[in-house]
């Protein structure tokens, strides 16, 4: 344990308070400051943290002369490419969804929290802040030079550049968000005129401001205080997960490297206590302390080490990607032979073959039928019995529909009131009521299965067409 | 206490006991102050905005002047602008002429939904379907006319049939003839009828009221309308008061309907909805729509 207050010698009250000291959380009194090294790991971060852009250009995209992600939230559409899903199909969003939190669990059983350390939104974004930060105020010791400062014009001026540009990033990712729900080159032209959408405005100011607190001052306080997920994801890890991890074996005791010594006749470790590690941790935590809440195994403290260990000529590896299971020399377990990952890919392939499913049968006319409840049948006065169906035509092509209704299933049935054909208006719900009727003789049961059928010819001359079973009721037989 | 605070870099409150035992300083996370803070000013603003303070009777009003009664009212408003569209439409058709139009069709239906159940429901019914004494409206049996037209007059002026009770009028056999023979005729679509009863039927006066080929028709107009005085349609299997049978027939030919000095009489009252302005116009003409919808207007 480390100990800052030595005075007045060791006591068990002094040990106490050490442990209260070894125990003391981030609660954000100090803006922490980490170092910007080079690496592997650095890399990989920000290609993971390229992903993002898709947000930013994504809705620029066009498929056939319009917005390809688009989602009209108006007209209760939504536009993905070729395909139109409206809301009656938003049982594939939950599927999606599905996937997407299976896929969290999944990354973080087998690697830790990939999500947090190289994907999250808040995360990344602070990493960008504090690249610009790093840009402009320079090195940590720099900026924290600067950070106790009085106010001066350099300092002001440096400080309104650099909140500024968190501003931009902030209005940049609030316009982009809005961007996906309204077609993006229109927004460019009414947004800065004063046209746009009162909503659109109010989203891009939140987002502004949400985006400048969350990643230029509350940075990792947010994964330590107000993140579900963080919370979520470290009871995920098991003895298998392979995450960024301090070899204590190999490490203890932690000493300085002494001039002249040999491998051979060393007393100290392989770790030359430099804290490196701690000081390129974005959230400030000290690995050499084991997993913790803290650690969004962003792996920077591996490139950190890696680097100190080359230059005092020892192996590499101190601070790696690696289980508690291979650090305590238990035999480790693949991959394939692990539970969580079988049941883990069994739900995401479950999700993406009904998502898959629920693209390629997009159905471009449905058909619901409602039979009246009351009365269930009518006699008619020349003694047939009456049904009365409501049914509900959900037209999904741009187009209105001209829907021809008809309905098999017996043979002396009579359908009245689709004589006209109905005409389903596009994206919407068209209702249309119709009767049944077959005489009481011909009835061969209290019910009877029915079909109705609904058929349209688009322009393009294709025929779309939508059936629905459904039952005819007639009295009950014993009379 | 404090001045022997051997502590000095340490966060402590400066309490310390027997030397070595202090109090430590171990404040909320700045974000949460921060949101406590935010909290206060919300509250300061909010109340400044909207109603919040309960003084006497009425909460402090707010300077924007919002309240819940004023946002609900004008929630109705909008509602009435947007029927209005189709209110202006519709108050210079016929009900013909709506329900030519599908799209007004919709409206008129989804409106007067709620005017039939506040209003005819109750007797005949949530979705027409009739209740015993209380014609059925969903069949296309119409005692008094299922046009449009005809419609609107009944609910407009309401209906009050009337059959003599024939309890002093005809013997017993008689009756029992005449209510067999009503069985046979409901039975068989007006076909099965025996002559005995057409004899009893024709020379007892039935005709008068209930038509010479027994369906309550007594008279068709050139314009395809029918003249009735709401007397029942024999031919065919609907029954007019409690469903089909014998007993039933009998009851009606002994007591008549709606006979005065007859407690046992059936009682067949339509009340008359546009007068002492039960219902507007409007609202008539939106309900027969509605009604003629039903399943069985002709």
């Amino acid at each position: 344990m480390k100990s800052k207050h030595p005075l007045p010698g060791p006591s068990a009250v002094q040990a106490l308070y050490d442990e209260a000291d070894y125990w003391h959380v981030n609660t954000g009194d100090q803006t922490i400051h980490a170092k910007r090294l080079p690496g592997r790991w650095r890399r990989i971060k920000w290609l993971a943290a390229s992903v993002w852009l898709v947000y930013f250009l994504g809705p620029y995209l066009r498929w056939e002369g319009q917005q390809a992600v688009l989602f009209d939230i108006p007209n209760r559409q939504y536009h993905l490419f070729a395909a139109t899903v409206l809301p009656q199909d938003f049982w594939m969003l939950s599927l999606l969804l599905l996937f997407f939190a299976i896929l969290l669990a999944v990354m973080t059983a087998v690697a830790g929290r990939v999500w947090c350390g190289f994907f999250c939104f808040q995360t990344v974004w602070t990493d960008v802040f504090t690249w610009i930060e790093e840009w402009l105020e320079g090195p940590p010791s720099a900026r924290r030079k600067l950070d106790q400062a009085p106010l001066s014009l350099h300092k002001a001026s440096i400080r309104s550049v650099k909140h500024g540009l968190w501003l931009l990033i902030g209005f940049l990712t609030g316009f982009s968000f809005v961007a996906w729900f309204t077609d993006a080159p229109t927004l460019w032209q009414t947004f800065f005129l004063g046209e746009a959408n009162g909503a659109a405005y109010a989203t891009v100011a939140l987002f502004t401001v949400g985006t400048y607190v969350l990643g230029g001052f509350l940075r990792e306080q947010t994964c330590f205080w107000l993140c579900p997920y963080a919370r979520i994801q470290g009871v995920m890890l098991d003895r298998s997960t392979v995450v960024p991890t301090y070899d204590r074996d190999r490490g203890e005791p932690r000493g300085r490297v002494q001039r002249g010594e040999h491998v051979g006749n060393r007393t100290t470790g392989d770790c030359v206590d430099c804290n490196q590690c701690v000081a390129v941790c974005p959230t400030g935590v000290d690995i050499r302390h084991g997993q913790q809440e803290g650690c969004i195994t962003c792996a920077l403290c591996i490139d950190a080490c890696n680097q100190i260990m080359a230059k005092v000529g020892r192996p590499g590896g101190l601070i790696r990607y690696a289980s508690l299971d291979e650090l305590e020399g238990r035999p480790t377990k693949p991959l394939h032979l692990r539970a969580r990952v079988w049941v883990y890919s069994a739900i995401l392939a479950l999700a993406l073959a009904g998502i898959f499913y629920g693209l390629t049968s997009l159905a471009p006319l449905e058909l619901k039928v409602l039979h009246e409840r009351a009365p269930l049948y009518v006699l008619l006065s020349d003694g047939s019995i009456q049904n009365k169906y409501t049914l509900k035509l959900l037209n999904k092509m741009p187009e209105g529909l001209v829907v021809t209704l008809s309905v098999s299933g017996h043979k002396g049935l009579t359908l009245v009131g689709a004589d006209k054909p109905v005409v389903a208006e596009s994206g919407g719900v068209t209702p249309a009521m119709v009767f049944v009727r077959i005489p009481r003789r011909a009835l061969e049961g209290e019910q009877q299965p029915l079909v109705f059928h609904a058929e349209a010819r688009r322009a393009s001359g294709e025929v779309v067409r939508a059936e629905r079973e459904t039952i005819f009721i007639g009295p009950p037989q014993s009379r | 206490m404090a001045e022997n605070n051997h502590y000095p870099g340490e966060e402590n409150t400066g309490h310390i006991w027997d030397d070595d035992l202090r109090e430590l300083k171990n404040p909320p996370p700045r974000w949460w102050m921060i949101g406590f803070w935010v909290s206060i000013l919300w509250v300061v603003g909010y109340s400044i905005l909207y109603p919040t303070w309960p003084v006497g009777q009425e909460p402090t009003p707010g300077i924007l002047g919002w309240s819940q009664i004023k946002e609900y009212e004008r929630g109705l408003q909008q509602i009435a602008e947007k029927r209005a569209e189709f209110e202006d439409q519709i108050g210079g058709m016929t009900a013909d002429a709506i329900l030519a139009d599908p799209g007004l069709t919709q409206y008129t239906l989804a409106s007067a939904k709620v005017l039939f159940g506040d209003n005819c429901s109750a007797c005949h019914g949530s979705g027409g379907q009739g209740n015993p004494g209380y014609p059925v409206l969903a069949d296309d049996d119409w005692l008094w006319g299922g046009t449009t037209a005809k419609i609107g007059e009944s609910i407009r002026g309401g209906r009050q049939g009337v059959m003599t009770a024939h309890r002093a009028i005809l013997t017993e056999q008689e009756v029992d003839t005449l209510s067999s023979w009503v069985v046979e005729m409901s039975e068989t679509a007006g076909e099965g009828g025996r002559e005995a009863g057409w004899a009893l039927f024709r020379s007892k006066g039935c005709t008068a009221c209930h038509g010479q080929e027994a369906n309550g028709i007594l008279a068709r107009l050139p314009n395809g309308d029918v003249v009735t005085v709401g007397a029942a349609n024999l031919t065919d299997g609907i029954w007019r008061f409690e469903p089909g049978g014998f007993e039933s027939a009998k009851y009606t030919i002994l007591h008549g309907v709606n006979q005065v000095g007859v407690p046992e009489t059936r009682d067949a009252v339509m009340p008359a909805f546009g007068e002492a302005g039960k219902l507007s116009e409007q609202e008539i003409k939106k309900l027969v729509v509605y009604v003629h919808k039903l399943g069985g207007g002709l």
